[in-house]
């Protein structure tokens, strides 16, 4: 029962939740240092064209990935320089970054449509992977969804143990305090947002190569918004978004799952369920008010004027 | 380009766009026929059905037509003015491609009464305003056929959208015609609470496959549950075009929608001037609705099932609700010998035998 | 040569009304550039964007109808957003208010009166409400985020518009199609001008703009609000209540988001359906920002915005441009225009 039910629902939930963990651990880097980035939506769905077109030119999804990447980054610049450098409102360009993704992804996955590709491969070493339930599971996954869980731990450390963690926090603590003592607080802020933006473009080639691998138009569907939810729920912490993503691409197919079933409850009620959890899950964590104030950034969402 | 010359040509634009209106107007028009969709043409589903039509019209009328397409409309307010402009600017045939645009365009037409209406699903009609869609369901009754022999765990799974009649028929259109050749077959639906998310389909296929379907059909939009089917070495059943590239060995076959007969007929219609109101509901046999070609691992016999079962649906022999047709409480819904009015077909809301779970309402 | 951006002494007034219109001609431009380069005339491209929407009554009016959804809920966000209560649910709100004002209209689907319609107001208002009062409650109570909690409950709202039109709101002579019966006249907002859509909708969102406008600059509570939003630890200082301030914030946009979706169903819409807004909750954060959260520039720049989808489909009648250029040049449009208020503190200095 376990092993035939279980580990394949274990499995589907890990393909769920993995283009939201990079997404969330991305835009907790770009939060942390004070910026609120609501273009997730946007980048997924330009690194999903991006990531996709260069699979389809070069034959390889490896290489397809790193275009993921960069065509986020590459949209984050955009709304990195605009709040950045010319102090834009960061809410409002966030949101105008998606409309502008969600139109140019379109425009430039125009040819690709119902084109098909090799999807990113599971890796498979046959001696791991035969064992039983776990093997699978554990060591059959594609290299990004290792790479998820790389990101997590890599990101977790940098926030908490390195130096320029440090000074990437103290940045979103307080930018006055920070750039008086000489750090540049618009670069590090760039670099944040750099990386955001790539990471969640590999959110969005994890949907367009490997989770469906093949491009239509709005595919990111959503995700892009869920991933900066998953940011809050997680107070700020990459774990914790980890968890949430889990948490919440789990709930997703376990209601899929209950359909199937034949659980007597309508569709859309059991659909309520993923956002309805991390809700009370959330309220449960967010009790303890003060730790939760000390995790949310104090300079999110304002413009640095390093003139003063 | 110079900064002056930009601002001479801005200049110059401001001026032209005076006299530009006025010179769009006086040409001597061919007709102009518009049409609305829903989604994005490059949904590779609905959508993207409908834009084959009107490229087919292209294709045909030359010179004699010039069409116009209005992508991703909302289905709420901004239907009727989309639909409104497209009429007020010498559009003469429209077609409106989604449920959602009906009483827009029934408001729109009684503002353009020499306009010519086409709404697609809809069943309120007016003198300028005709209705067509396809009878899907015939093509879920070979696909029906074929999965019921195909399948071995007696499992299909079905991917569904929202719980509308259409929708509906369909599953039963299989669950009916899959038991006729297999008693033992059962229908699992999940419902995804949404028409088109590749992502949440390839879940539900996923989750279906597990729960012991191995054969995955959808009323959703994206190619995204053939693929899984294909990974997972299970059967699928393609849906509004043909899907074979997503998955060439799962493809059984899929049931095409094929606007561009109706939509050359009707535009046809209106260049002779004999364009009618009417309510097209369209199969087989006028080549609405098509199968793609069958897939090479299907047995001949079975082929052979399927084509017969196509062609007497073209002649009338084969209907795919023929009683007696009994609901999941085992009440006869249509007794033996009769066959479902096309009003029963149009509202259907109850599941029969062989479905599992409930309507979700 | 070298732009260097140089900080004013003081913020520049000029600026304030010329910066949109720089960002405008900045737009014009760089939307020349796009279009040629995609082989399209882009004089007419700009035409069909800007002029031919509203070169008709009837354009003007859909203008009209198009904005006062947006001025509204942006109002009601602004007033937030101004004290730093983040509510992006405004689309769940709006589907809330739509179906308490829509139910009434069905509940009393063969009443004539012409209460009907304030009635209809007041329930959508208060549906909208009830929905920000979750974050509300979770905010204070137990110090949830709002951003998630109303974002996650805009989700739960278009499911349970989703499940009540799939049954029990369904229109019981309409072959059990998702859509509810059509409203009566009584429970269809007045129309303006014969023949085209513009409704009151349009005065209720001005009304509600200048009554912003008085309860913000004029009265003791719209101070506090702005000042918990400049110097939060004054605020407190100064003895404000936090929570209270929350509370209001929340419920003021819930219920201008509210009465939006009201309005929407019982004006353009006409009855309760399975969309009933394309995103109006989301692209109303764009509209308050760009009106720099004052309830005036929210006006002109919820108007603009309308105009910007009215654009859209011109584009794609006239112009044969898909979609997705539209996105392309609206995004565009709200780059230059948010970056361009930049020159209300700085000044461009070439070396």
């Amino acid at each position: 029962m376990i092993i035939e039910f279980v580990i394949p629902a274990l499995l589907t939930i890990i393909t769920a939740s993995t283009p939201l963990v990079f997404a969330a651990i991305g835009e907790i880097v770009v939060e942390k240092s004070g910026v609120l980035n609501l273009g997730v939506e946007g980048m997924m769905i330009v690194g999903a064209v991006g990531a996709f077109a260069v699979t389809v030119k070069t034959g390889d999804p490896y290489i397809g990935v790193i275009a993921g990447a960069f065509s986020g980054l590459l949209l984050s610049f955009i709304f990195g320089f605009l709040t950045l450098y010319l102090y834009s409102n960061q809410v409002a360009t966030g949101l105008a970054l998606t409309i502008f993704g969600v139109g140019f992804s379109a425009l430039l996955g125009h040819e690709f449509v119902g084109q098909t590709i090799n999807s990113l491969p599971k890796l498979n070493p046959s001696f791991l992977s035969d064992i039983p339930g776990l093997g699978p599971l554990v060591f059959a996954q594609d290299f990004m969804v290792y790479l998820s869980v790389l990101m997590t731990i890599l990101v977790t450390w940098f926030l908490m143990r390195s130096r320029w963690g440090l000074v990437l926090r103290a940045v979103g603590e307080n930018h006055d305090a920070a750039h008086s003592i000489g750090f540049s607080v618009t670069l590090i802020r760039l670099l944040a947002v750099l990386f955001g933006g790539a990471m969640a473009g590999l959110g969005g080639a994890y949907l367009s190569l490997a989770h469906t691998p093949l491009w239509v138009e709005n595919m990111s569907a959503g995700r892009g918004w869920i991933a900066l939810a998953l940011v809050v729920f997680a107070s700020w912490r990459p774990w914790r978004a980890f968890f949430g993503a889990y948490l919440f691409g789990g709930i997703t197919i376990i209601q899929l799952y209950a359909q199937g079933f034949g659980v007597d409850v309508p569709s859309q009620i059991l659909s309520m369920l993923p956002y309805l959890v991390t809700i009370i899950v959330l309220v449960m964590i967010s009790r303890d008010d003060f730790r939760i104030r000390i995790s949310a950034p104090a300079c999110l969402g304002k413009s640095f004027h390093p003139y003063g | 380009m110079k900064l002056s010359s930009i601002l001479t040509s801005l200049a110059i634009s401001a001026v032209s766009v005076l006299f530009l209106s006025a010179a769009t107007i006086s040409q001597a028009d061919p007709l102009k026929v518009g049409f609305v969709y829903v989604g994005p043409i490059g949904d590779h589903g609905w959508s993207y059905e409908h834009n084959e039509g009107r490229l087919a019209v292209e294709k045909k009328f030359g010179g004699k037509v010039k069409t116009t397409y209005v992508e991703k409309v909302p289905e709420g307010a901004d239907a009727q003015r989309v639909i409104n402009k497209l009429a007020s600017t010498g559009h003469n045939l429209i077609f409106t491609t989604s449920f959602g645009y009906m009483n827009p365009t029934l408001k729109v037409a009684k503002k353009h009464p020499k306009v010519h209406f086409e709404h697609a699903t809809g069943f309120k009609r007016d003198k300028n305003v005709s209705t067509y869609s396809g009878r899907f369901y015939e093509g879920r009754h070979v696909a029906g056929l074929i999965a019921g022999k195909m399948t071995k765990s007696n499992v299909i799974g079905y991917v569904a959208s929202f719980p509308i009649p259409e929708v509906i028929r369909g599953i039963n259109a299989v669950s009916i015609a899959a038991r006729s050749v297999n008693p033992e077959v059962k229908i699992k639906v999940v419902w995804v609470s949404t028409w088109f998310d590749p992502g949440k389909e390839a879940d539900a296929a996923k989750t279906l496959i597990d729960q012991g379907a191995d054969i995955i059909m959808q009323h959703t939009d994206s190619p995204a549950p053939v693929q899984v089917a294909e990974k997972r070495g299970v059967w699928a059943l393609g849906q509004a075009s043909d899907m074979t590239a997503f998955g060439p060995k799962a493809h059984l076959t899929a049931i095409i929608d094929n606007w561009a007969p109706y939509y050359i007929s009707r535009t046809q219609a209106v260049l002779d001037g004999t364009w009618k109101s009417g309510d097209t509901w369209g199969g087989f046999k006028s080549g609405m609705v098509l199968m793609a070609p069958y897939n090479k691992a299907i047995p001949k016999e079975v082929v052979a099932m399927a084509e017969k079962a196509r062609i007497g649906i073209i002649d009338g022999s084969v209907h795919a609700f023929t009683g007696p047709i009994k609901d999941q409480s085992g009440k006869i819904v249509i007794p033996a010998g009769k066959v479902a009015s096309d009003g029963m077909l149009a509202g259907m809301n109850f599941y029969v035998q062989g479905v599992e779970g409930k309507i979700p309402q | 040569m070298v732009f260097k951006l140089e900080p004013r002494a003081v913020s520049s007034r000029v600026m304030i009304y010329q910066s949109p219109i720089i960002a405008v001609f900045l737009t014009l431009l760089a939307g020349m550039v796009m279009f040629r380069l995609m082989g399209t005339d882009p004089l007419q491209a700009l035409e069909a964007f800007f002029i031919e929407p509203i070169s008709t009554m009837d354009g003007i009016a859909e203008l009209l109808v198009k904005a006062a959804p947006l001025i509204l809920i942006a109002i009601g966000l602004s007033i937030g957003f101004q004290a730093n209560v983040w509510n992006i649910g405004a689309e769940g709100q709006l589907t809330i208010g739509a179906l308490f004002g829509g139910s009434l209209a069905l509940v009393f689907y063969e009443l004539e009166t012409p209460f009907l319609i304030p009635a209809m107001l007041l329930a959508g208002t208060f549906g909208g409400m009830v929905w920000a009062a979750i974050p509300a409650l979770l905010k204070t109570r137990f110090n949830t985020n709002e951003i998630l909690t109303s974002l996650m409950l805009t989700y739960v709202a278009l499911l349970i518009l989703s499940y009540l039109i799939h049954g029990p709101l369904r229109d019981p002579d309409g072959f059990n199609f998702p859509e509810s019966r059509l409203f009566h006249n009584s429970a269809l907002m007045p129309v303006l001008v014969e023949g085209t859509r513009l409704h009151i909708g349009i005065l209720i969102a001005l009304g509600v703009a200048i009554f912003a406008w008085l309860f913000i600059f004029k009265h003791m509570i719209g101070f506090q609000i702005r000042v918990v939003g400049l110097a939060p630890a004054a605020a407190s200082f100064a003895g404000f209540k936090q929570k209270k301030l929350i509370w209001l914030a929340l419920v003021i946009s819930g219920g201008t988001a509210g009465l939006a979706g009201v309005i929407e169903v019982a004006g353009p819409i006409g009855q309760i359906v399975p969309v009933i807004s394309p995103g109006y909750g989301f692209t109303a954060i764009i509209v308050a920002f760009l009106g720099r959260l004052h309830p005036i520039g929210v006006i002109f720049s919820g108007l603009l915005m309308a105009l910007t989808y009215l654009g859209g489909d011109s584009a794609q009648i006239t112009m044969n441009l898909p979609n997705a250029v539209t996105g392309v040049f609206q995004g565009m449009l709200l780059f230059f225009l948010l970056a361009s208020d930049v020159l209300i503190r700085y000044r461009i200095k070439i070396r």
